[in-house]
């Protein structure tokens, strides 16, 4: 009985200096910055794009405030804010902000930079879409033809557009050959390139990857003075903290940053691949009262 | 203790330096060990909570006769088969500022990771050390009674009797905490600080970003890690246990 019991105690121990050697090491990473921690949530497309790692490094040495980013797409990263998990809301979907905001969750609304969104598919253009003025227009022809679409299919700022442009196109996105990937836009585009399918692209990771995919761009977005409707800005929300518990002095001063003349160069010298997709908007010497009320409209 | 981290550690660099070999990491080192690091912590915390959870639980049931054993068991093994990303939910919603725990600011922190991944590995600690100890002779436990052993003397009998399966039960409990991506990328949100290093991205989560993200190379890499870290885990775990299987 002796023997059985020192071998169990042992065994206990082994098991036990285990998790503690966890646990230490996790107190000593654990260090939290002394003038705070501000929660945002961030979307995919500025996260991956690595625009974010840059803007929330000169963020935090010069403030001295850590940085939690929590990426998701628009549609998860609003609830998250509707919940007050996140400090500050980054999204790209203007209805599902103006919702945000008419809801009460979100105040103090700013526009801070905006790319565009791009068409693309496969080199042989099943659909004959390389012609097409506008987005609309592609996909009118995509689904005349039933030519293969992969949606992103998860309430991101891009499904949302891509929604607003199927609505405008008065075609309508069902039958065998609208497909819904769920994904990420990197995944949903390598997803696209391997099936053959069309895509509403954000530009950013369309340039990230299209040395690896085999995919042709066919309708321009306006940075490139493309269709006009493929705009994509990027408004940043403060929660309200009379609703949630939230820490808004530094939600403000992020939003004062980023909106600010180093947030603002810092994004006008980002470049993916040797060229620029995220420009600068935050800045205006003439009013800009859009960016502040919500649009009934949308 | 700290030894058996540095073991681990050490391990993991060696792996680092072979990775290295095969491919140009877009990343610096102090993230891979930061990742790995938290991994590291949040699973062992969570099963080390769920083994002293589970293994009373799983001896209580084993050994006592009371109506309802049948459902217990039953919802044992079902909950072994918990999706995690309902898990997930269910734990957000629980620490998540409108949540009842709300006010302990739980959501996206290391302790809300440990806490589903305590959810998800408790039924499989119980269920894996109820099906060892339940195959334990019941002349050895009369015996150890007539050998005049307290209550205790009988358990740690049984325990020392069913030894592999329940350092089984343990493996399979960090098998299933640190290989789940679902719970802890909902209520862990992947975050690492603008320096590189990881708050709450753990193995799993970073898989899943660089996949997101179309890096499919690096994302089977990072897993070929996190297999290797699971085998020398297992090796570590079978040596304190001191009999080869």
């Amino acid at each position: 009985m002796e023997v059985q019991r020192r071998r169990f105690l042992f065994g206990a121990a082994g098991i036990t200096a285990v998790s503690l050697a966890g646990c230490l090491g996790s107190s000593v990473a654990d260090a939290p910055s002394e003038l705070g921690e501000l929660t945002v949530g961030v979307t995919t497309s500025t996260y991956d794009s690595g625009l974010l790692d840059i803007l929330h490094s000169a963020f935090e040495s010069t403030y001295g405030v850590t940085i939690r980013s929590v990426a998701g797409g628009t549609g998860e990263t609003i609830a998250r804010g509707k919940r007050g998990d996140v400090d500050v809301v980054m999204a790209h979907a203007r209805s599902l902000e103006d919702e945000f905001i008419q809801s009460g969750h979100g105040i103090n609304r700013r526009d801070f930079t905006y790319g565009d969104f791009v068409v693309a598919g496969p080199p042989d253009d099943p659909a004959g879409v390389a012609d097409a003025d506008t987005a609309s227009e592609a996909f009118a022809r995509i689904a005349a033809t039933e030519s293969t679409f992969l949606s992103r299919g998860d309430n991101s700022g891009t499904h949302v557009k891509e929604r607003a442009i199927w609505n405008d196109s008065e075609a309508l996105p069902a039958g065998e050959w609208y497909t819904e990937a769920g994904l990420g836009m990197g995944q949903t585009l390598i997803q696209a390139g391997q099936r053959g399918a069309y895509l509403l692209s954000v530009r950013g990771n369309y340039i990230d990857l299209q040395d690896r995919l085999d995919l042709q761009l066919f309708v321009d977005g306006p940075v490139t003075d493309g269709d006009p409707m493929l705009d994509n800005p990027y408004g940043v929300i403060v929660v309200n903290p009379a609703r949630h518990d939230v820490d808004y002095e530094l939600g403000m001063l992020y939003v004062g940053f980023l909106t600010g003349t180093e947030g603002q160069a810092i994004i006008d010298e980002y470049t993916i691949n040797g060229q620029q997709v995220f420009y600068p908007d935050g800045l205006s010497a003439d009013p800009n009262f859009d960016q502040y009320i919500p649009s009934t409209e949308s | 203790m700290i030894e058996t981290a540095f073991v681990g550690l050490s391990g993991a660099d060696y792996l680092f330096d072979a990775i290295v070999l095969f491919a140009d990491l877009p990343f610096e080192r102090g993230y891979i060990e930061s990742i790995i690091r938290v991994s590291l912590s949040v699973s062992l915390t969570a099963v080390v909570l769920s083994t002293l959870v589970g293994l009373p639980v799983a001896l209580t049931v084993g050994f006592t006769e009371f109506p309802g054993k049948r459902l217990v068991v039953a919802l044992i093994n079902t909950g072994m088969g918990l999706p995690s990303v309902v898990v997930g939910l269910l734990v957000l919603f629980a620490v998540s500022n409108q949540g009842p725990l709300g006010s302990l600011n739980l959501v996206f922190t290391r302790e809300a990771m440990v806490i589903s991944q305590f959810v998800l590995a408790t039924p499989v600690v119980t269920g894996v050390s109820l099906a060892a100890v339940t195959s334990v002779d019941d002349g050895l436990r009369d015996a150890a009674y007539a050998m005049g052993g307290t209550r205790l003397d009988v358990a740690l009998a049984t325990i020392s009797e069913a030894r592999a399966g329940i350092v089984t039960a343990v493996l399979a409990g960090l098998g299933r905490a640190i290989s789940e991506v679902g719970s802890v990328l909902i209520v862990g949100g992947n975050i690492v600080r603008a320096d590189g290093s990881s708050v709450t991205r753990t193995l799993t989560t970073a898989i899943q970003l660089e996949a997101r993200q179309g890096r499919f190379e690096i994302a089977l890499l990072l897993g070929g890690v996190l297999v290797a870290l699971v085998l020398v885990i297992n090796g570590l775990v079978l040596r304190l246990g001191g009999r080869r299987y």
